[in-house]
């Protein structure tokens, strides 16, 4: 294929996602803005008030890097872990882009491309959601938007090796259940590391998750309870790692070829 | 250059079946050619390869000249498939499932669109572009898989029972509609378990049984090998359901 070609093939299996995404909205964006609407109910106006001042500013506006991160790791990764599965146990559709000379590295980006949209998308929702309850503080852009887009593409990329292997629809469930939603919700969504007494601190920082959390809230409100240059090498780790796993695993065509 | 050149195909399943055991064929271009086999031959297995959706075990597969290993994107680029079952998400409306495919072969919307009205027009689902495939009845179904597989004007057409649970005036029409596309110079590579359709259609014919390939020639030479002295039984069927009874039954 031409490179044309393949920006060609490559449009058209994220056009087709995002097609997909939209029409189905009732199940990609409404239920992350109703569960943060929850969230920011319950743990900005119902308990924040009680709670006070966490690293210096109010408890809900700290919160609310930790609740959109909640939302587009969740999102980006169920996105790609679903399409693929999907695509390859309901009726196979998968087989149409097999069958063609679009190489698998363009399926990857094409998938993964899909996982990044909609978690921006989410991020963007939830944070307007945020706005009712709280004003936002950006300390630096530029930060906030690269640390969205890596989160996404990481989370993208997992979704989509976990949509490989998966053979049945809970092998899809298993890991947002039992590992990524404890590794959020220990990762300091809710709170700074520093209130933690010393066990539970070293269990937060060998929780990759948590620099995810502390580099985004950096962006908002400039303090972080870790370097920002280890938040973004965890980022990057793991997108080579899970970058290259997919191109493998795509180029072997595991669980797509018999 | 012929269509399609396969030597010495294996093909053993993860699970320990021989679906496969060194298969040989030759399609020359502008063949219709029919494949033939009873139920788990390897049929499906064979196509499976050819299109990049099975693995082989051994052997070279050359799809007018370009190897599946060495040069895959160019093999596959001449070929369109009709698969056995359904493969469409049948959310999808049957114009953009058209439009979609186009793009997987690089061919741009604009480019893809007035192709895919043509082509689903001549298969008389024009009417329906706008519908998800889910409204569709069965038989259009397989007139839409087979409007995927040809809009990206491949050489080679590869169909696998596409009039299976076809009613008798819609298969007679695509009968019509292949034979209109080998005139336009498209090589056509067909299974069937009605033989009497092969046998109207097929130039060559190759009779796949366990795997190997039990017959294989120009539809005048394996008519030729009905013998009329061992015919199977009380019901008589046409010639070539003859022979290939003979050539097939254990
Ligand atoms: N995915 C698979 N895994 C394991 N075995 C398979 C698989 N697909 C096919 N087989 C086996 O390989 C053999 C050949 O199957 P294949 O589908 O190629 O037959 P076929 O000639 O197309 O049959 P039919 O006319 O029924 O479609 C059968 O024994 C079948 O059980
Ligand atoms: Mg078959």
């Amino acid at each position: 294929m031409t490179p044309y070609e393949q920006w060609i093939s490559f449009y058209t299996i994220v056009r087709k996602d995002i097609v997909r995404i939209f029409r189905i909205w009732p199940q990609t964006f409404l239920p992350s803005i109703v569960t943060s609407t929850l969230y920011f109910l319950i743990f900005g106006s119902f308990l924040g008030s009680r709670i006070g001042n966490v690293s210096g500013v109010p408890y809900v506006m700290f919160v609310v890097p930790g609740l959109v991160m909640l939302s587009v790791v969740m999102n980006s990764y169920a996105n790609t872990s679903f399409t693929m599965f999907a695509s390859k146990f309901f009726a196979r559709s998968i087989d149409e882009i097999l069958v063609s000379p679009t190489p698998p590295w363009i399926l990857v980006a094409g998938f993964v491309s899909g996982g990044i949209i909609r978690g921006l998308i989410i991020g963007a929702l939830v944070l307007g959601v945020s706005l009712f309850f709280t004003h936002l503080i950006i300390f630096n852009l530029a930060v906030i938007i690269l640390f969205l887009i890596l989160t996404s593409l990481v989370f993208s990329l997992g979704g989509l090796v976990n949509g490989v292997y998966a053979t049945s629809i809970d092998g899809i469930n298993i890991i947002p259940t039992f590992i990524l939603t404890p590794l959020l919700y220990l990762g300091g969504v809710f709170y700074s590391v520093t209130s933690l007494p010393g066990a539970w601190g070293i269990v937060t920082q060998i929780d990759p998750i948590f620099y995810i959390i502390n580099g985004f809230r950096y962006g908002f409100l400039g303090l972080s309870d870790a370097p920002l240059s280890v938040c973004f090498g965890v980022l990057l780790f793991f997108a080579a790692v899970l970058a290259a796993m997919n191109w493998y695993l795509l180029k072997k065509g595991f669980g797509l070829r018999q | 250059m012929n269509a399609l050149s396969i030597k010495n195909l294996e093909k053993t399943y993860a699970g320990g079946t021989r679906a496969l055991d060194g298969v040989s064929l030759e399609m020359p271009p502008g063949d219709f050619f029919a494949l033939l086999g009873p139920n788990g031959a390897g049929k499906t297995t064979l196509i499976g390869i050819v299109t990049g959706l099975v693995n082989k075990s051994a052997g070279e597969v050359e799809v007018f000249g370009a190897n599946i290993d060495r040069e895959p994107e160019q093999a596959r680029t001449y070929i369109g498939v009709v698969p056995q079952n359904l493969n469409i998400n049948i959310f999808e409306k049957v114009i953009d499932i058209v439009v979609n495919q186009a793009g997987y072969y690089g061919v741009p919307r604009s480019r893809a669109l007035p192709r895919a009205e043509k082509i689903l027009a001549d298969l008389n689902l024009y009417e329906k572009r706008y519908e998800p495939a889910q409204r569709l009845s069965g038989g259009m179904q397989r007139r839409l898989m087979i409007a995927r597989a040809l809009i990206h004007e491949p050489r080679f057409l590869i169909l696998d029972e596409p009039t299976a649970g076809v009613d008798v005036e819609l298969r007679r029409s695509m009968w019509g509609y292949l034979t209109g596309l080998t005139q336009q110079g498209i090589t056509i590579l067909l299974t069937t378990h009605y033989l009497e359709e092969a046998e109207r259609l097929a130039k060559h014919v190759a009779i796949i049984n366990k795997g190997s390939i039990v017959a294989q020639g120009s539809m005048e030479e394996i008519l030729a090998l009905h013998d009329e002295s061992a015919h199977t039984g009380k019901l008589r069927g046409g010639r070539l359901e003859e022979v290939f009874l003979q050539l097939t039954q254990s």
